[in-house]
């Protein structure tokens, strides 16, 4: 059952590290929007 | 799609918990191998949608390599109508001649052929349609990211459930070497995208990726194909599966196709934002 939950949770972990990326470069591109504005 | 973006995102959530539900408890208890048979419904579905997501990307690469050129786009439109015509004709034909249909592999009716190459078709259409020559480029990059992801799934999963059931973490049979390789060919497309500066990134990228794109029907069908370490066919190929079971990896992969299609739709648009900030700084620094 170990592998079975560690099996489960590496996939949701893959997934959720994957998508806190994103979201950074979401913010990351916001901020690189803002700078283009003030200029 | 922004505004339903939210409601889709917690419909996803909990269409996913209830697959969740499903695979855990629902799911029949498999007689060999007892509960950790239940990776397979995460399993499964993760390499269906990583070779749903290589197959897209093949599709958005052959349209940026053809599109940008009037003539070669018209060759491929008609290439791709000659291929969905010759496939049906090829079913028809297949059903009606006796040793041909004998020479089929099991389990494969010859309305798949035909039905092949008309999905090819249509996808490649409907892409087309949706977007232009710099969009399918965005699209491309997208799904072989989310494509790659997928596949790291898959390749985790995989030695965790092989373990337990066969004593080892890994074996260099077909099936997990070409899975291999399709994350090395795809994950070296991300790098060349993210680290080439090149005008021809773009055009590079493509090539590759229609040539990797090839690795996918190898790693389908080499358990159809190959007697490997990796247990035969269950869906398809003359393998056989409980219904209840069928029934579980089903929703399981359908749950997870809405979840790539929403990580899918996040990811193109930061593609596309991430382009239009490069263009706006290019013109300021003008």
């Amino acid at each position: 059952m170990n592998f079975l939950y560690a099996a489960y949770g590496a996939t949701w972990a893959i997934h959720i590290v994957y998508l806190i990326t994103v979201f950074q470069r979401y913010s990351e591109l916001n901020r690189e929007v803002d700078e283009l504005n003030k200029k | 799609m922004r505004k339903a973006f939210p409601i889709l995102g917690v419909l996803t959530a909990i269409f996913l918990s209830y697959a969740l539900y499903l695979a855990l408890v629902v799911a029949p208890r498999e007689q060999t191998m007892g509960d950790v048979q239940r990776i397979f419904y995460y399993h499964v579905p993760s390499a269906w949608t990583a070779f749903l997501l290589f197959f897209i990307n093949f599709l958005a690469s052959v349209q940026y390599l053809v599109r940008r050129n009037p003539s070669t786009d018209k060759v491929a439109n008609w290439i791709l109508i000659t291929v969905a015509v010759v496939t049906c004709i090829a079913s028809v034909v297949i059903a009606l001649v006796p040793s041909l249909k004998e020479a089929m592999p099991k389990d494969v009716e010859p309305s798949a052929i035909g039905t092949t190459g008309v999905i090819i078709a249509a996808a490649y259409f409907v892409i087309r349609k949706f977007f232009s020559v710099e969009a399918v480029d965005a699209l491309a990059v997208t799904t072989a990211e989310v494509g790659v992801v997928f596949c790291t799934v898959v390749l985790v999963t995989g030695p965790l459930w092989a373990r337990p059931v066969w004593g080892i973490w890994w074996t260099w049979d077909v099936r997990l070497t070409s899975t291999l390789v399709l994350w090395l060919i795809y994950v070296s497309y991300l790098i060349l995208r993210r680290y080439s500066s090149s005008g021809q990134t773009p055009v590079m990228a493509a090539s590759l990726a229609v040539f990797g794109a090839l690795d996918v029907p190898l790693v389908y069908f080499s358990i159809w194909i190959f007697r490997t370490q990796h247990p035969q066919p269950v869906v398809g190929g003359g393998g056989s599966i409980d219904p209840r079971m069928l029934h579980v990896l089903l929703m399981n992969w359908l749950a997870f196709l809405c979840f790539a299609y929403l990580v899918c739709w996040s990811r193109y648009r930061l593609e596309i934002m991430k382009r239009e900030v490069e263009e706006a700084q290019a013109l300021q620094s003008l």
